[in-house]
């Protein structure tokens, strides 16, 4: 296996950019603060019960998803609207070409969507002529600046005011605009615009309910509700893990999404749409489409348990309280999910072999299983998937040294008057300067050699003048 | 076909053949506390207002009208073609539309008007939410579109919360092809964190109970 290593020189620029560390790292803390706020105990005393039934429910629909993905299909239908099955990004882009082509659409405003993050849809419809408009402010501005989403649920965390300023006068021509109040006022006017003008909308699915053939939708701005009420046609896209069993699961669901993704009780509009309009109602879209996609998640499946990286409702809870994530940022994973929940899944759709650094980019330290709201245990897939990097290497001999020194380990352990000594050699070098501080980057020898790029990166601390060998010898001698 | 394709590659990783039950799921997980219905309408009002919105507490349906032409002070208006608005007569209230039956003159009309009144089919006191069911009295533009959304409806359809609400509509897709909880003005903090009120929907959101 080829090893790409990891993009070093790029996590030294973002961690130099000291504007951008503040920006993430405000930001991250922001919304840890406010989603604790909002599931203290005293203000939400079920929180726990509900993490559990979350889980539960979603492991019983990914379990059972060919049921589900079924009953979901002939309620759609039921209802008029169309469910397309697609394998992979180029059957969903075909499909929605083909459908721009036959209503003779030119203009479709979007829904911020990961899943379309993840297809490279805008790029697609755009090579075929068709203008696709990201509505969400933040998906906006991300658009102009030709970029990609930095978070899960803020996609331009990383752009001050300043930086929207020079991207607004650019690309839409207006006068420089520094207050944010104001920006949002300007990207009000140019969307609505397209809003009332569009002939299809497109949108993700935070949830396909089975029992009802809905999709649900919840944005803050009124944008989902604005693609999905104005233009004739409304076409969701989701992957085929977001469906859940029922729509009173949704009581659950609901409850935990806005808390763990931005400290909201509920997000400000929660659509829960089930086919195109009907006869009696006053508006709304005249069609209704649903595209299931798979593009790698059925492979997912197979694995038992890293199958649970399905369950992810996408609240981007884990990137907040990653330590990570704070300080590398959305842009230095290598796809369009980053975090701990990016660290799982991209190497499971991109092949472990894309990156196989990006499971060591973790300090297992567990945050993010302690918020997640479903309950996915990701330090334990990073574990595995570390597990699976490792012998992948292994079968390739790329890790000669690694086995040479375990070897060399090995064949000290066995021999104790040797390890002592060894033992005693590496306290010199490693013993400070004897005022019990930690040593800033490692001593000669230890900073050359193979072990360099992991001992330039750390403190450690001074090893104590005694081993613990002769601590016990001179105690068993006390005693005696 | 890409439908039998995924549903077989599906299958085969779940190690499920076609037409198998899914395992038992279990009880809805629905607690309706018990909640007397000044506790609902206080919760409701501190709710709705820690986010930014305007409630009103009408005592008549008489109030109710005031209350809705003080705020819109004759100014152009959308109304719903909701049987409650009628009863209170706000849909004849000077500078207000209502009873509008073409789609495109519905349109035009709330991308100008300043106010858009509808009614609500629910309630929910815990978090201040307004639930709205698509019909042919209420059109999904009217509280979206304007920059001020008005809400007025019967204290009787007060819920506490979610869960009260899946238990009285366990199915909203035998209902309704749409249905939207609205809890608070439409917001972003998308630059910079900064809290921002009306990005596209109305950024004014008014509910009087009656």
């Amino acid at each position: 296996m080829e090893m790409s290593t990891a993009p070093h020189a790029q996590f030294r620029e973002t961690l130099a950019d000291s504007g951008l560390q503040d920006a993430i790292y405000s930001a991250t803390g922001r919304l840890m603060e406010k989603r604790l706020a909002t599931i203290r105990p005293d203000v939400l005393p079920d929180y726990q019960e509900l993490r559990e039934r979350a889980g539960a429910l979603k492991k019983l629909a990914i379990e059972n998803l060919d049921y589900y993905l079924e009953q979901f299909e002939s309620n759609v239908e039921a209802r008029g609207g169309r469910v397309v099955w697609c394998r992979d990004a180029g059957e969903a882009a075909e499909f929605l070409v083909k459908l721009a082509r036959e209503k003779d659409a030119r203009l479709l405003t979007k829904v911020k969507s990961m899943t379309t993050e993840e297809i490279g849809l805008n790029e697609h419809l755009q090579q075929h002529g068709l203008e696709a408009v990201e509505s969400d402010l933040g998906e906006f501005i991300v658009q102009l600046a030709r970029s990609r989403p930095y978070h899960i649920v803020a996609p331009a965390l990383n752009l001050t005011r300043y930086d929207v300023a020079d991207l607004f006068t650019r690309t839409l021509g207006v006068e420089r605009e520094t207050v944010p109040e104001n920006q949002t006022k300007i990207a009000r006017r140019v969307l609505r615009e397209k809003f009332l003008a569009a002939d299809i909308g497109i949108s993700g699915a935070n949830f396909l309910v089975a029992d009802s053939g809905a999709v649900v939708l919840v944005t803050n701005e009124g944008n989902g509700r604005m693609c999905t009420t104005l233009p004739r046609v409304h076409v969701a896209v989701a992957g085929i893990e977001k469906l859940i069993p029922r729509a009173q699961d949704l009581a659950v669901f609901l409850k935990l999404l806005g808390r763990s993704a931005t400290g909201q009780p509920l997000t400000v509009y929660t659509s829960f749409l089930a086919g195109p309009r009907r006869a009696n109602e006053a508006d709304g879209p005249g069609e209704f489409y649903v595209l299931l996609l798979d593009n790698g998640r059925s492979r997912l499946l197979a694995d038992r348990e890293k199958r649970q990286s399905l369950y992810c409702i996408r609240c981007g809870a884990c990137l907040n309280h990653c330590p990570v994530y704070r300080k590398i940022g959305g842009h230095n994973y290598p796809w369009v999910y980053s975090g701990p929940i990016g660290t799982v899944i991209s190497p499971q759709f991109l092949g472990i072999a894309h990156d196989p650094w990006l499971p060591f980019a973790s300090s297992l330290c567990g945050a993010c299983a302690e918020v997640c709201p479903v309950k996915i245990d990701l330090p334990k897939l990073i574990l595995e998937l570390r597990g699976e990097v490792v012998k992948a290497q292994s079968r390739e001999g790329a890790s000669r040294l690694e086995r040479l020194g375990f070897r060399v380990w090995s064949w000290l352990m066995r021999r104790p008057k040797l390890y002592e000594l060894a033992g005693m050699m590496g306290s010199l070098v490693l013993s400070g300067s004897g005022d019990g501080k930690w040593l800033r980057g490692v001593p000669f020898p230890l900073s050359a050699g193979p072990l360099k790029a992991w001992t330039s990166v750390r403190d450690l601390p001074p090893l104590p003048s005694r081993s613990f060998r002769q601590m016990w010898r001179t105690r068993q001698a006390g005693s005696r | 076909m890409s439908r039998d394709h995924v549903l077989h590659k599906v299958r085969t990783a779940l190690g499920r053949s076609a037409g198998q039950p899914p395992a038992p799921l279990p009880e809805a997980r629905l607690a309706v506390p018990d909640m007397d219905m000044e506790t609902r309408l206080s919760q409701f009002a501190s709710a709705l207002e820690a986010l930014g919105g305007v409630f009103h507490r009408a005592s008549s349906p008489d109030d109710a009208r005031s209350r809705v032409a003080s705020l819109t002070g004759g100014r152009p208006a959308v109304a719903s073609n909701a049987a409650f608005l009628r009863e209170c007569g706000i849909s004849s209230l000077p500078g207000v539309r209502s009873g509008l039956e073409d789609e495109a003159e519905l349109r035009r009309l709330c991308a100008a008007a300043d106010f858009g009144i509808t009614s609500a089919g629910f309630g929910l006191a815990d978090t201040g939410s307004l639930v709205m069911f698509s019909s042919g009295e209420e059109a999904r533009m009217i509280s979206l579109l304007p920059p001020v959304h008005i809400a007025v409806f019967p204290r009787e359809k007060m819920l506490t919360g979610l869960d009260e609400l899946f238990t009285v509509v366990p199915s909203p897709a035998e209902v309704t092809s749409s249905m939207v909880l609205i809890t608070g003005p439409s917001r972003t903090a998308d630059i910079e964190q900064i809290l921002i009120r009306g990005v596209h929907g109305p950024g004014e959101f008014h509910v009087v109970v009656v």
